[in-house]
């Protein structure tokens, strides 16, 4: 068990108070059958060494000293002069080992050097509000240990801005024991993409698992632009009952640099399958998984990883609650009139009825 | 009409005769055969060809088999319990080869029906536990008569004591009517056999239909296996053999089995082994009732039982024997089983609410009341009742051939019942005026001429069905029984001009599986079956019980999601895909093969 870094695919239970929400649910949702892009978290154990194991902790409380909160220029001149320390405070050997460590080993995983997303991890109310930590502390596309490195000292760093310092002020939340852990995580590199809804919309039947997948990103599939295959899962049994590949004239890719690309799908990719057998199914799973983890009828995006190998590239990108079609009660009519010898006749004599039309 | 309806089978009229086969219309009852005055009413029919119950073809006596089957299924769909829309199944024999044509009732008829079915089958479903506990009892009794039948050679001069006490009649009355009696107790056991069975389809049908409509497009496999037992009678005998593999084990036998020939050798050095006995003593107490058992399906005089030869259960139980010694686990996975088919129910149960889940719950266990029957059965009437059965006929065989008539005991089989009778008086006949018997100079000459006609037939494989299939089958006594679909149809009409490499078929029981073909045609060639080859046949029979331990997939020509290569994989976890119309032949031994009995398709990876 490593002190500064916590893989996701990690069996060992995730502790809120180490790994921060954000990273506690991705651990919670890889374990749970749900895996999201490949990562790990920075510990606020690391967190803490920089304070704690250098002069950090006592620069960073000599400049709260006696701040008046109510001069604005002069807080942001503390703050900044706060996010400089630790930007540029050297990290004890280590948590620098073991954070490279546990980089390296993502690489590994990934095949070769890919570009990951750096985000803090935040443990409590220490930061105003969620959206304020997920937002501002969102690095993307960045490549190499040491601009990771860096990318995670910033991540400490924000819990030093000007707002988060009078945040706390005026919410009586003391400094001391603040920490704050941060989430490194594979860019997803989408071959295949698309959406996942744990019912069927057409006839509101739970058991089925609906997949429109595309080649590329996932936009075009929700924004219509490209006509998905379509494929229909039976959720109790995996297996697919019914698929329809269509012409998928376009896609989306990302260009390795923070952009994207559109471009025309060439000949022989436009009406071959968008996923293999294999991959319907683990696509199916993965909504499964989150319909059962959340306990309701869920709409899925999912997508295919280029970089990572078969049997773990199937990755959970966003998974919430489907309101729509699951508001509607499943049609009961023929469904109904119990077991004895009366429904026995009955549904005899329907399914020649049936057989008529 | 659809345009699917415009091709067409050819018609049993148009159909030549193979060289060397001429006149075997003759060998079959003429209501059997296809009647040249018959040809306009017997056109307008659909014909489908049952190789899954009858592979080869037909020796005369055991026509018997498809006769009283198929007339005991008819009457208690048409006579017994009034099935409001489906009458019995009509059969032919053609060119040696069985053919069905399902018998609907017409519409306005139907409803005159209901009350009927409701009250008679009613009656049946609500005292189900009961009257087949009775079933039970008759059964059995019907097969301790017919095993209490005994031919035997007539003596020389009528006993002394039947002519002191004024008996008055000699003792070819008796074989007359113990020949009468295994006839009728046959037939009755027929007549049980599906006393049960038309009802179990029933109530399965009826959670079928439920299923299909609750959840569009669920796949057949996962209500099979919903309903599932785990406990069937069918698998008894191969548990048996595991027993005793693993007895042979726990008492340090392994060694008399570890160079295994011949079963007379291996139970030999057995009983010289210290603790021997004891393994011995278990072995004969598994033999009754439970290697009343055959490698066939019982509707063939020359099906060979377990009892009737050692080598068989003993060869498998020595197989057993090896891997069980490896440590390897032999017997199902009940438990994982029972689990498995408990996580399905619950998960469909699940997805509904209100009346329908109850709806749902209540048909799943009518299902599952009925549905052991559906298996158990099997051993009852086809393994037990056919094995005591053939095993009389070839006595009265032998007893003829002793007398002159012919070489073999099974010659016996190239004379229909009825005229086994008059063989029986001809006997009887010479004996009592004190002259030869003609038969002795008549027989073997026709049996030989018959047996080149069967020879004749059995060169070629059966044509899958006759003249214009209807643009839908829907009949669900054969979509369940047969797997005859549709789109099965079509694929044998060759409609289907998809990959050459890829086979359709039932998806019988999932999963995935990759490995070498090996292609068995007979029981015999069983023995070539290697560890983790995929077994592909013309049709297999659920006593193939001990090869389904090693092989990785099985593939047949046909059968449906009831048929007894599905059952069985089902309950040793393989992928099957059932129904291919011609895996068989297309798939040849060594081939490299990807089975997925999820999906119901076979690939051929490499040739």
């Amino acid at each position: 068990m490593s002190l500064y870094s916590f893989p996701f695919d990690s069996t060992e239970t995730p502790e809120h108070d180490r790994l921060g929400g954000k990273c506690t649910s991705l651990v919670i949702m890889t374990n749970a059958g749900m895996p999201v892009p490949p990562g790990f978290a920075v510990t606020t154990d690391a967190f803490d060494a920089v304070m704690n194991d250098t002069k950090l902790h006592d620069q960073i409380a000599a400049h709260l000293k006696g701040l008046d909160y109510n001069n604005p220029a002069e807080l942001d001149r503390q703050a900044a002069l706060i996010r400089e320390l630790i930007l540029t405070q050297e990290v004890p050997e280590a948590v620098r080992l073991e954070v490279v460590a546990a980089y390296n080993r993502l690489m590994e995983i990934c095949g070769g050097e890919v570009p990951v997303a750096v985000r803090s991890s935040a443990t409590a109310e220490d930061l105003p509000d969620a959206s304020f930590a997920g937002q501002q502390d969102t690095y993307l596309w960045i490549i190499g240990e040491h601009n990771v490195m860096q990318k995670v000292r910033e991540c400490w760093a924000s819990l030093y801005t000007a707002r988060a310092i009078s945040y706390r002020e005026a919410n009586n939340i003391p400094s001391e024991g603040l920490s704050i852990a941060v989430a490194v995580q594979k860019m997803v590199n989408s071959r295949s993409s698309g959406v996942a809804m744990t019912i069927d919309p057409t006839t509101g039947d739970r058991t089925k698992i609906v997949i429109d997948s595309s080649w590329g990103l996932g936009e075009m599939v929700v924004s219509g632009e490209v006509t998905p295959d379509n494929y229909v899962v039976d959720k109790v049994m995996l297996s697919v009952v019914r698929r329809i590949v269509s012409d998928k004239h376009e896609e989306l890719v990302p260009n390795g640099r923070g952009g994207i690309v559109r471009r025309e799908v060439e000949e022989e990719r436009r009406n071959s399958p968008s996923l293999s057998e294999e991959e319907i199914v683990s696509v199916a799973k993965l909504a499964k998984a989150a319909d059962k983890h959340y306990g309701c009828v869920q709409d899925v995006e999912w997508a295919i990883d280029a970089d990572l190998p078969d049997g773990a590239n199937v990755l959970l990108l966003q998974s919430r609650p489907e309101t729509v079609w699951s508001q509607k009660e499943t049609p009961v009519a023929n469904l109904s009139g119990g077991a004895g010898i009366e429904a026995i006749t009955r549904s005899l004599l329907a399914s020649i009825e049936k057989n008529k039309k | 009409m659809s345009p699917r309806a415009a091709k067409s089978f050819p018609s049993p009229y148009s159909l030549k005769t193979p060289k060397g086969a001429e006149g075997w219309q003759e060998l079959y009852p003429y209501y059997l055969v296809f009647q040249d005055s018959q040809r306009k009413e017997e056109e307008a029919k659909f014909w489908f060809c049952d190789s899954q119950h009858w592979p080869n073809v037909f020796k005369p006596f055991e026509v018997i088999g498809v006769e009283f089957a198929s007339r005991c299924l008819g009457a208690y769909n048409t006579r017994h319990y009034i099935v409001p829309p489906a009458n019995g199944i009509d059969f032919r024999i053609h060119m040696g080869y069985n053919y069905f044509s399902p018998v609907g009732v017409a519409p306005e008829l139907i409803g005159d029906r209901v009350p009927h079915f409701m009250e008679r089958a009613g009656h049946y479903f609500q005292n189900w536990g009961d009257l087949l506990e009775n079933w039970k009892k008759k059964v059995l009794k019907n097969i301790e008569e017919i095993d209490a039948i005994n031919f035997e050679a007539l003596p020389d001069m009528v006993p002394l004591e039947d002519i002191k006490s004024g008996k008055g009649m000699d003792p070819s009355v008796q074989m007359f009517e113990d020949y009468d009696r295994l006839i009728s107790l046959v037939y009755r056991n027929w007549e049980h056999h599906f006393e049960f069975l038309n009802l179990g389809y029933v109530a399965y049908l009826d959670f079928f239909g439920f299923c299909k409509e609750a959840f569009p497009g669920i796949p057949d496999l996962a209500i099979a296996k919903m309903v599932m037992g785990v406990d069937s009678v069918l698998f008894r005998p191969d548990d048996e053999l595991k027993n005793l593999a693993d007895l042979a084990v726990k008492l340090g036998l392994t060694a008399q089995f570890a160079g295994h020939i011949n079963a007379e050798k291996t139970l030999a050095a057995i009983a010289a082994a210290p603790k021997g006995a004891e393994w011995l003593k278990a072995f004969e107490d598994a033999k009754d009732p439970w290697f009343n058992y055959t490698v066939g399906n019982g509707f063939y005089g020359t099906d060979v039982y377990w009892r009737d030869n050692l080598d068989l259960p003993v060869g498998y139980i020595a197989d057993y024997v090896e891997r069980a010694a490896k440590g390897e686990q032999l017997h199902r996975p009940k438990d994982a089983l029972i689990v498995e088919r408990d996580r399905i129910a619950g998960e469909y149960a699940e997805a509904l609410s209100g009346e329908a889940m109850e709806t749902f719950q209540g048909k799943l266990g009518l299902a599952r009341a009925v549905y052991p029957y559906v298996e158990d059965h099997n051993f009852y009437i086809e393994h037990w009742t056919m094995g005591v059965f053939w095993r009389k006929v070839r006595q009265l065989g032998q007893l003829l051939a002793d007398q002159g008539f012919w070489a073999n005991a099974e010659d016996i089989l190239y004379i229909d019942r009825n005229r086994v009778r008059e063989v029986m008086f001809d006997y009887a006949n010479a004996w009592a005026v004190g002259t030869e018997p003609i038969g002795p100079k008549y027989w073997p000459a026709e049996i030989a001429r018959r047996a080149k006609i069967v020879n004749a037939l059995a060169q070629n494989r059966p044509a899958p069905a006759f003249n214009e299939p209807p643009a839908e089958i829907s009949e669900p006594f054969t979509v369940m029984l047969w797997g005859i679909t549709t789109d099965q149809v079509q694929q044998w009409l060759g409609a289907d001009s998809g990959n050459k490499n890829e086979l359709k078929g039932m998806a019988a029981s999932g999963g995935v599986a990759e490995g070498k073909a090996r292609v068995i045609f007979s029981p015999d060639q069983l023995g070539e079956l290697e560890q983790g080859e995929i077994l592909v046949a013309p049709v297999t029979a659920p006593s193939w019980g001990p090869v389904f331990g090693k092989i990785s997939a099985t593939v047949t020509d046909i059968g449906g999601m009831m048929s007894h290569a599905a059952i069985v994989c089902r309950e040793y976890g393989l992928p099957a895909v059932t129904g291919t119309g011609n895996a068989s032949t297309t798939i040849k031994t060594g081939m490299t093969l990807r089975v997925d009995g999820t999906n119901g398709t076979v690939e051929i990876i490499k040739k």
